[in-house]
C-alpha cells in the first residue's frame, strides 16, 4: 500500500506541471522582467524618435513617480473615487435585495430578477462604455428625454462636467456589479443557520431586527471579501473609463485611473516609468491580496461547521 | 411554527407582509428596468437611421435594421466581421484550454499525495489576486521578443494557468469527487490519464460548463491586453474595435450603425447568457459559497 501510494505521487507532479510552466513562462517571467525594467531610464525622447537607455539608473524612476508633478496621487484618487461613488449604492442594494430575496416570510419569486441584475456583468465592459457614453450624449437619448422633460433647449453637457462624468462612469460600475453582489450575499445568508431565523420569528423580532442582529453579524466574513475583492477590481478598473472619457484626457484627466496611467506609459512605450509604476500597483494589490487570503482561510474551519449543519 | 398569535395580531402581520411584498416588488421591478433600459434603448437605436436618431428618442423602431448591418459590415476600418471571428476563436480556445488544465491540476491536488503539494496549492490560491496589468510591460515585451506580436498564442495559451478557475475545480471536486472512484479504476487497470479524461472530466462536466462560459465572457470582453498586442487590423478583437469607434471623430458618424457596432459585440453573449442563466446564476452562488 505504501509502495503504491509513493509512486502514485509522481502522476501529482505530472497534472500540476502544465499549470506552473504556464504561470512561469507567462506571469513570473514578465512580472520579474517588469521589476527589473523600472530600474532603467527606456524612453522614447524627441517626441517618439530617439530610444533613451536603457541606462541603470536605481529607484530614480520610483522618485519620478511619486515626485509631485507626476500627479501619481492624484490618479490614485481618481481610481479610488470612481470605485467608491459605485460601491456605496452597489453594496447597500445588493445588501437589501439579497435580504428580501432570502426573507423566509415574504417568499418571493425571485428567479426573473435574478437573471435580469445579473445581465450587465456578463456584458463587455468596454461597450458598456461605448452604450452609455452615446446615450448620454450631447445629442443622445439622456439628453432628449431630460430636454422634453425640463423644457430646457440646450442639452446638459456630461462629459464636459468632472462630477458628471465620473457619476455615468459610476452608474456603469454600480449596473455591472450589484446583481454580482447581491447572488454572492444571497449565497452568504442562504449559509446562515435557518433555525435562528426561525427563532428569531418566534421571539416577534421585526424584520430589520432580524437582519441587523443575525444577518448582518454572520456574514460579516464575505461582506469583509466583497469589499476586499471589490477594492481590488476597482484598482484595476480600466475599459469604462477610457472608453469614457477617450483613453482619460477628457475634463483634466480627472477620471484617469491608476491602470489607464500605466496604459499610457505602455503605448508610448515609456519602459521604465511604466515598470516603476507597476511595481507600486503590484505592491497595493498584493497587500489587499493578504487580506483577501488571510479572511478566506480564518472561514475555512467555520464553513465546514456549516456545511455539515445544512446537509 | 403553531406559535399562538391572537386574531388581531394575526391580522396586522399580514397586512404589514402584504405592504412589504408590495414595496420588495415595486423597487426590484423598478431596478429590473434600469438594468434593462440601456439594452432597451440599444435595440430600438440599432433599427432607426442617423437623422432620426440625432431627433430624439422614441420608443418604436424604424425600418433600418438591415441597412445598419450592413453599413457595419462594409466599413472597411473596423474590420467587424473579421475582429468577430476572430473573437470567438481566441474565446473558445481559451475557454477550453483553461477548462481542461483547471480540472487536471484540481485533480493533482484533490487526488495525489505528494511533498509539495500544500505548498503548490497555497501559492496558487496566493497568486488568485495578482491583477494581470501589475506584469503587462514584461508580458508585452516578452511577447514581442519570441515574436508573437498580432499573433494570438499570447492572449490563449496563458489561460493555462487560471487560479480562481482551478479553485472552482478543487471546490466542486471536494464535494462530487469521492476518492473511492479513482481506487476503483486503478483496480480495474485503468491508466492515471486514462482515469482523468474518461471518467473524472464526465463527472466534473457541470463544474467545467460554468467555468467555461465565465472563462469565456472574460476572454470576450478583454480589452487591456489584446489593445497592446494587437495592431493589425485584420487581427484585431471587439472590444478593439469599440475602441476605435470611440476615438475615431464621433461626430461625423453613422450612429445607427455605431449602435449596431456595438449591439454585435454584446447580443450573441447576451442571448447564451439568457438561455444559460439558471445554470450560470446557480455557478456563482456556488463560487460565492467558497468565499
Amino acid at each position: 500500500m505504501k509502495h503504491k501510494s509513493i509512486s502514485y505521487a509522481k502522476w501529482g507532479y505530472i497534472f500540476i506541471i502544465p499549470f506552473f510552466v504556464a504561470f512561469i513562462l507567462f506571469n513570473l517571467i514578465p512580472l520579474v522582467s517588469t521589476f527589473y525594467n523600472s530600474l532603467f531610464e527606456n524612453y522614447m525622447g524627441r517626441g517618439g524618435l530617439v530610444q533613451v537607455g536603457p541606462n541603470f539608473i536605481g529607484l530614480d524612476n520610483f522618485r519620478t513617480m511619486f515626485a509631485p508633478e507626476t500627479e501619481l496621487g492624484k490618479y490614485f484618487g481618481n481610481t479610488f473615487v470612481l470605485w467608491i461613488l459605485g460601491f456605496i449604492p452597489q453594496i447597500f442594494f445588493s445588501l437589501l435585495f439579497a435580504s428580501w430575496f432570502t426573507d423566509l416570510r415574504m417568499k418571493l419569486k425571485t428567479g426573473a430578477y435574478k437573471v435580469i441584475f445579473y445581465l450587465p456583468n456578463v456584458i463587455m465592459a468596454a461597450a458598456m462604455g461605448m452604450l452609455f457614453y452615446t446615450m448620454f450624449a450631447q445629442n443622445g437619448p439622456i439628453n432628449s428625454i431630460y430636454m422634453s422633460i425640463t423644457g430646457k433647449d440646450s442639452p446638459y453637457m456630461f462629459f464636459d462636467n468632472v462630477w458628471s462624468q465620473r457619476s455615468v462612469i459610476a452608474i456603469i460600475n454600480f449596473l455591472m456589479w450589484y446583481g454580482n453582489t447581491t447572488i454572492m450575499l444571497m449565497a452568504a445568508i442562504n449559509g446562515v443557520d435557518p433555525s435562528l431565523y426561525e427563532s428569531a420569528q418566534i421571539d416577534g423580532a421585526t424584520p430589520s431586527q432580524t437582519f441587523w442582529k443575525i444577518t448582518l453579524p454572520l456574514i460579516r466574513p464575505i461582506l469583509l471579501y466583497v469589499l476586499i475583492t471589490s477594492l481590488i477590481g476597482g484598482l484595476q478598473m480600466y475599459d469604462v473609463p477610457q472608453i469614457i472619457t477617450k483613453n482619460g484626457e477628457q475634463v483634466q484627466r480627472t477620471s484617469m485611473t491608476v491602470v489607464m496611467y500605466l496604459q499610457k506609459h505602455l503605448y508610448s512605450k515609456n519602459y521604465g516609468m511604466a515598470g516603476a509604476l507597476s511595481v507600486i500597483l503590484f505592491v497595493v494589490a498584493a497587500v489587499l491580496s493578504l487580506i483577501v487570503f488571510y479572511v478566506t482561510t480564518e472561514r475555512e474551519p467555520k464553513k465546514k461547521v456549516k456545511k455539515g449543519g445544512i446537509k | 411554527m403553531a406559535a399562538p398569535v391572537d386574531a388581531v395580531g394575526e391580522m396586522s402581520n399580514s397586512k404589514q407582509l402584504l405592504i412589504r411584498r408590495v414595496i420588495s416588488y415595486t423597487v426590484l421591478t423598478i431596478f429590473a428596468i434600469l438594468s434593462l433600459f440601456p439594452f432597451f434603448i440599444l435595440l430600438i437605436n440599432m433599427t432607426r437611421d442617423t437623422n432620426s436618431i440625432q431627433k430624439g428618442f422614441s420608443i418604436v423602431p424604424g425600418s433600418y435594421l438591415i441597412k445598419n448591418f450592413k453599413t457595419v459590415l462594409g466599413k472597411h476600418d473596423w474590420k467587424m466581421l473579421s475582429s468577430l471571428k476572430n473573437s470567438l476563436i481566441i474565446s473558445g480556445l481559451t475557454a477550453l484550454l483553461s477548462t481542461y488544465f483547471s480540472a487536471l491540476t484540481a485533480y493533482s491536488i484533490h487526488v495525489y499525495d505528494y511533498k509539495l503539494k500544500k505548498f503548490l496549492f497555497t501559492f496558487i490560491l496566493m497568486i488568485m489576486m495578482v491583477p494581470t496589468q501589475v506584469s503587462a510591460l514584461g508580458f508585452v515585451r516578452l511577447m514581442a521578443s519570441w515574436g508573437l506580436t498580432n499573433s494570438f498564442i499570447p492572449l490563449i495559451v496563458p489561460s493555462i494557468a487560471a487560479p480562481a478557475t482551478f479553485f472552482f475545480m478543487k471546490q466542486y471536486m471536494d464535494s462530487a469527487l469521492p476518492l473511492e472512484i479513482v481506487e476503483a479504476a486503478r483496480i480495474d487497470g485503468s491508466g492515471e490519464f486514462r482515469t482523468f479524461n474518461e471518467l473524472v472530466t464526465p463527472i466534473m462536466k457541470p463544474a467545467i460548463a460554468v467555468q467555461a462560459i465565465f472563462t469565456f465572457v472574460s476572454s470576450w470582453n478583454n480589452f487591456f491586453i489584446p489593445a497592446l498586442l494587437l495592431d493589425d487590423k485584420n487581427k484585431r478583437t471587439l472590444p478593439i474595435v469599440i475602441g476605435i469607434i470611440r476615438s475615431a471623430d464621433y461626430a461625423s458618424f453613422d450612429m445607427g450603425a455605431v449602435y449596431m457596432a456595438i449591439g454585435i459585440s454584446i447580443i450573441p453573449v447576451a442571448i447564451v447568457y439568457l438561455i444559460l442563466s439558471k445554470f450560470i446564476i446557480r455557478g456563482i452562488a456556488l463560487g460565492a459559497v467558497k468565499g
